[in-house]
């Protein structure tokens, strides 16, 4: 009797540490080099010069492996003097939503399941401009624009005041000296705060690995911008800042078919968005909240 | 050296004892942790998906950003505060029956607190960088983000409702008297700690001026006495479980002091719910389309609504049980109260006040969320886990408390041989 029993133990003790070895050498396993490099990796405004030069040489080694593409990764400063601001003609826009697909090839978002856009355009109807409640997400005529219709493109509005930076419990978004409110992707820790204080719908999650087929990534992206996301961590737009802080303007300022967008420094006098804010009779969405938006509407005269 | 032998062989003993206590049971016993345990496993099948492929795996969407775990951390957090209203009466003005159950009410909250924790865990899109948010080691942004709050607050309350409830064990299992003057004080610091934990917890929604539904200052208040209904309802029925099935002694009295405060309770959260209600109907402006969602729903979509309604009925007829004395002092109703209002408070401020604080989005789109079955057993895989914790924290505390496992027990029991 007392033999058997203890075979019997014994048989659960091998039983358990085969299963517990089993499972640790998997783990290891799977717990490659490039985990526990991002495991570790500091936040991107404590690195110091070298630490993030180290860093895009990583990414971009990774990238290629990963993509079978040479990506160039820019980790650019801010322009000294510069305050990006934007501005949007509500008279001249038609609804077509180029812009929001232009951004979608720019930035590498997701294509499909998860479909992710940083632009939404809404449809409203002539006369309610701000009753957002009644805002049609996702109309479909054959033909934009319709008599009776305007339409809202609304992304991110770089705030001055951005709530969804105050709420972050992790630092991980902030906003720029030139304005850019920003996200650092692996520093989130996906809790979506910043998707639930955002006014405006400025912030898109990856709820999934983003799904961009290889032929159609662009190569030539910024590390706060548009480099290749990883699930489960919160992204936005930038005003395109692997662009404008190359003197470019955003994609969508360039895929407007009408002239609709306009974009610029604030703080130069001489600047086109300076232009619109002295000539035009602008507003932002939802002042009352005192975000302070840096993303004018407008209407021609 | 003596002494020193003595002292490992007891605490050797007393983790050997420890264990035989949570091995050992009757056959319901091995039979209740054997479903907690593959409910949990059940919960776990569906989690690591979810880790791997991303929280595509849930119902959430950009629109509704929190669902059904938020929903149940809210909840929980109140249930883990509610801890308070045991403490208040028994040590403020020292009423008897209820000083019994304390330090079993104590690490209840404790469990709770785990549960709560546990839901935004498994909420957190990237658990792997949990330590972003820890103070010194990551990069914590407090005072400005309530998230931050939270995490500090319920941490504290988790360590104090641990600490109190397992130093008066300690001693009783050594036959002394505790150390008023260690313990009092934490005692009366936790109570202050429940008001913060719930307090925080409303504050995370209320700050958020994108959200009109919880930009409301009547939020914490709603949330102090919602939780003060659910909490107490819940340590109702469980100590009669108790009381049932182990040899711990518990007076109806108790129960019925707790459903008397109770009803204070009950009274307050429906008058300020009556608050909220009235604000928003009669100035009827733009911000009121979330409680429109809620109540009666909005442009036709309206999967809230019969939720919300048999959540307001639960409430209401709780309450009217509650308020008579003969029903709340009569066990077979009070035990129907308790089971209303723990599941009318859970709708009214799990799912009823997370979700439509998304809907419509700050830009008018509604999404009508309702959690898909991986969220349902991942909850439920926590439930079960908190439960198992509690579980089997009682199955050494009650021993404890009762006196069968102690000091003086092990004075007897111990052999000749150790003796020399």
């Amino acid at each position: 009797m007392r033999d058997k029993l203890y075979t019997r133990r014994e048989w659960i003790r091998n039983l358990c540490l085969t299963a517990l070895s089993g499972s640790a050498i998997s783990l290891i396993s799977s717990c490659g080099k490039e985990e526990v490099e991002d495991f570790l990796q500091k936040h991107f405004l404590e690195m110091t010069r070298e630490e993030k030069e180290a860093l895009i040489t990583r990414l971009e080694a990774r990238y290629l492996k990963k993509y079978g593409r040479k990506f160039k990764v820019s980790a650019q400063e801010a322009i000294p003097d510069t305050l990006w601001g934007y501005g949007l003609d509500l008279s001249r826009c038609i609804g077509c939503r180029r812009c929001v697909y232009a951004c979608v090839e720019e930035n590498n978002s997701s294509r499909l399941k998860p479909q992710s856009q940083w632009i939404r355009v809404i449809r409203l109807k002539k006369g309610s401009l701000v009753d957002l409640e009644n805002s049609e997400h996702y109309y479909n005529p054959d033909l934009v624009p319709e008599k009776d219709f305007l339409y809202m493109p609304v992304q991110c509005q770089h705030c001055e005041n951005p709530p969804c930076v105050k709420v972050c419990p992790v630092h991980a978004t902030w906003k720029e000296p030139d304005g850019l409110v920003v996200v650092d992707y692996n520093w989130c820790i996906g809790c979506r705060y910043c998707i639930a204080a955002c006014p405006y719908r400025g912030r898109i999650f990856n709820w999934a690995e983003p799904n961009v087929p290889s032929d159609q990534w662009n190569t030539s992206v910024h590390y706060l911008g548009n480099r290749p996301r990883m699930r489960n961590v919160v992204d936005k737009c930038t005003y395109c800042i692997q662009r404008v802080r190359v003197g470019r303007y955003p994609a969508c300022v360039e895929a407007c078919p009408t002239g609709s967008r306009k974009f610029g420094n604030l703080l130069d006098p001489q600047s086109e968005i300076r232009y619109v804010i002295e000539n035009k009779r602008t507003f932002r969405l939802k002042e009352d909240l005192r975000t302070e938006p840096k993303f004018y509407y407008f209407f021609e005269a | 050296m003596q002494a020193l032998r003595e002292t490992l062989h007891e605490t050797w003993r007393f983790y050997r004892k420890t264990l035989t206590l949570v091995l050992t049971g009757t056959r319901e016993y091995y039979l209740w942790c054997l479903l907690l345990l593959s409910i949990m496993f059940l919960g776990l099948l569906f989690y690591l998906p979810q880790v791997y492929t991303g929280l595509i795996t849930t119902n959430m969407k950009d629109q509704v950003v929190w669902g059904l775990y938020i929903a149940n951390f809210t909840y929980l957090v109140g249930v883990a505060a509610a801890a308070v209203l045991l403490v208040v009466p028994a040590y403020i003005y020292q009423f008897g029956p209820i000083k019994e159950i304390v330090v079993l009410g104590e690490l209840f909250a404790a469990s709770s607190i785990i549960m709560a924790l546990l839901f935004v865990m498994v909420d957190l899109g990237r658990v792997d960088r949990f330590w972003h948010m820890l103070p010194l080691i990551g990069s914590m942004n407090f005072p400005n983000s309530l998230l931050a709050w939270d995490v500090i607050v319920l941490n504290i309350y988790l360590v104090l409702n641990l600490l109190i409830p397992v130093y008066l064990l300690v001693k009783t299992y050594y036959g002394k008297e505790p150390n008023r003057k260690f313990i009092v004080p934490l005692i009366l610091f936790s109570i202050p700690m429940a008001v913060a934990i719930h307090t925080v917890t409303a504050f995370l929604y209320n700050g958020l001026p994108a959200r009109p539904f919880w930009n409301a200052s009547i939020l914490a208040p709603r949330f102090l006495a919602s939780a003060f209904c659910s909490g107490p309802a819940i340590i109702i029925i469980v100590f009669q479980i108790l009381r049932e099935y182990t040899f711990i002694k518990l007076e109806d009295r108790a129960l019925f002091k707790i459903a008397e405060l109770m009803a204070y309770a009950m009274f307050l959260n429906l008058f300020l719910l009556m608050s909220e209600m009235f604000k928003e109907y009669y100035s009827n402006t733009v911000h009121i389309a979330s409680l429109k969602y809620l109540y009666e729903g909005l442009h036709g979509k309206n999967a809230l609504v019969p939720w919300i309604w048999v959540g307001t009925a639960m409430n209401l007829i709780a309450f009217v049980i509650f308020l008579f004395p003969a029903m709340r002092k009569r066990l077979s109703t009070l035990n129907i109260g308790c089971i209303l209002i723990i599941a009318g408070v859970w709708i009214e401020k799990g799912p009823g006040l997370v979700i439509p604080g998304f809907v419509p989005d700050p830009l008018g789109e509604i999404y009508e969320y309702m959690p898909n079955f991986t969220e349902l057993f991942i909850s439920f895989g926590i439930w079960a886990t908190g439960l198992l914790i509690f579980t089997l924290l009682m199955k050494v505390a009650i021993p404890i408390a009762s006196g069968e496992f102690s000091h003086a027990k092990y004075i007897e029991e111990r052999p000749a041989s150790d003796w020399q």
